[in-house]
């Protein structure tokens, strides 16, 4: 899952997509997130990520990653799926 | 290097919250790197803001509407022009083209430039003849129909459902949810506007924009894309942003060079949530959002300029992605004085 190449998003979670002129905000954790999967990196080092270093554990904090995934998915920030 | 010294005659001063493009035109003029503009404003009302603003605008003049009839209006430029010397003419509202177009000749004549649509290019952009344009460029655009009687509403059924939009001729759209309302609309719109009223199915999804100019040989001097971020009741732009989208660029190539088109113009495109291009209408003019494409990059006001005036200008193909505009308002001070003068003499 990769996150729009043109997506701009700033160090306070600024998001914004060139192509259709919308921007978003982002908390903390949603920036962090966001910063991981522009790097590639998978959903089992995101969660593994987040909760050592957050109170999350790894059931709770999946079930608001895919949420997290689906709003993205729902603004079209996420490249079609192969 | 030495700027040349012009005289540009822009109407459409109605800087309020439905504005005309005069203001942003002007202010695109005055920041022109290769031109030194005196600006003469013409204005059909006595309260146009544009006609106080007196840091953009040299000197105003009231012309009477083309309504009135095309000699009187044309008297009145000849007069401006003996005292003037006018290099250029750029009129900004839908409603005087027509005009300004049939009467280039006689403008040039006087030693006037313009740089307008052909007739042609005029007329079939029109609302109502949107479906042949689509099917000679082959472009989407929603079915529309126009109508000129009340009584047309209750044929409608077998082409349109509901929703559908309710056009003016030049400006104006509602959108109709049933025969009650689309009657009402009839109402407002042609009492407004005149006849015919334009019916156009209702396309969902975003509405987004392109300025853009064509220099009549089907080549796009500059174009910008946009999307209006918050739109007023009357249906203008409050703000807007500058968008990275190759298809609406396409688009815009596209219709200018199959239809060589000359001068300013505006495309109003829906994005579908498919991801399909409609063209709703083509504003045959530079649209009052265009100082945006200006701080993006493009200055077409200044490129219409050197098309209107024979100059060569190089196709600009960059502008600033994100870049954004906001409209606001404020209250210009003036005195009784400066309102009678323009009242009673019709020159401020």
């Amino acid at each position: 899952m990769k996150i729009k190449k043109n997506i701009a998003v700033s160090e306070t979670g600024f998001v914004f997509d060139p192509s259709t002129g919308e921007s978003f905000t982002l908390n903390g954790v949603g920036t962090e997130i966001i910063e991981m999967l522009r790097k590639g990196i998978n959903q089992a080092e995101i969660t593994s990520d987040i909760t050592s270093r957050y109170d999350v554990d790894s059931a709770s904090f999946e079930r608001y990653y895919y949420d997290f995934i689906s709003t993205l998915k729902l603004f079209q920030l996420i490249e079609d799926y192969e | 290097m030495s700027r040349e010294k012009i005289t540009v005659a822009v109407s459409g001063l109605n800087n309020i919250d439905s504005p005309g493009p005069g203001i942003p035109v002007i202010r695109g003029i005055l920041e022109s790197k290769v031109f030194e503009p005196r600006i003469i404003g013409l204005a059909y009302e006595n309260l146009e803001p544009g006609a106080y603003m007196h840091e953009l605008v040299d000197k105003t003049y009231k012309v009477p509407y083309p309504s009135e009839g095309v000699d009187p209006l044309m008297e009145r430029v000849r007069y401006i022009n003996s005292i003037e010397n006018i290099n250029v003419l750029i009129p900004n509202f839908d409603a005087e083209l027509y005009v300004f177009m049939k009467s280039a000749e006689m403008l040039k004549s006087m030693g006037i430039h313009t740089f307008l649509p052909t007739l042609k290019q005029f007329e079939e952009r029109h609302k109502s003849n949107l479906p042949e344009f689509g099917k000679k460029y082959d472009i989407k655009v929603p079915l529309s129909k126009p109508i000129t009687s009340i009584t047309d509403i209750e044929k409608l059924d077998k082409e349109f459902d509901f929703p559908y939009v309710v056009k003016g001729k030049f400006y104006d759209a509602y959108i109709a949810h049933n025969k009650e309302q689309a009657a009402m609309y009839f109402h407002k719109v042609s009492a407004k506007w005149g006849l015919p009223v334009i019916i156009q199915e209702f396309v969902k999804g975003t509405e987004v924009n392109v300025v853009a100019l064509g220099d009549g040989k089907g080549n796009t001097v500059g174009a910008v894309p946009m999307r209006k971020q918050y739109i007023t009741d009357k249906g203008k732009a409050w703000g807007g942003i500058t968008l990275d989208d190759k298809s609406m660029l396409e688009l815009t190539h596209k219709i200018i060079g199959s239809t060589q088109w000359r001068g300013g113009m505006e495309l109003e495109l829906i994005r579908t949530s498919k991801n399909e291009l409609y063209l709703i209408e083509i504003n045959p003019r530079l649209p009052a959002w265009v100082y945006l494409a200006v701080g993006s990059g493009q200055n077409l006001p200044e490129a219409l300029v050197q098309l209107a005036l024979g100059h060569e200008v190089k196709p600009m193909t960059e502008y600033d992605i994100g870049k954004m505009f906001i409209r606001y308002s404020y209250d210009m001070i003036t005195t009784i004085d400066e309102f009678q003068r323009f009242s009673t003499r019709e020159e401020l």
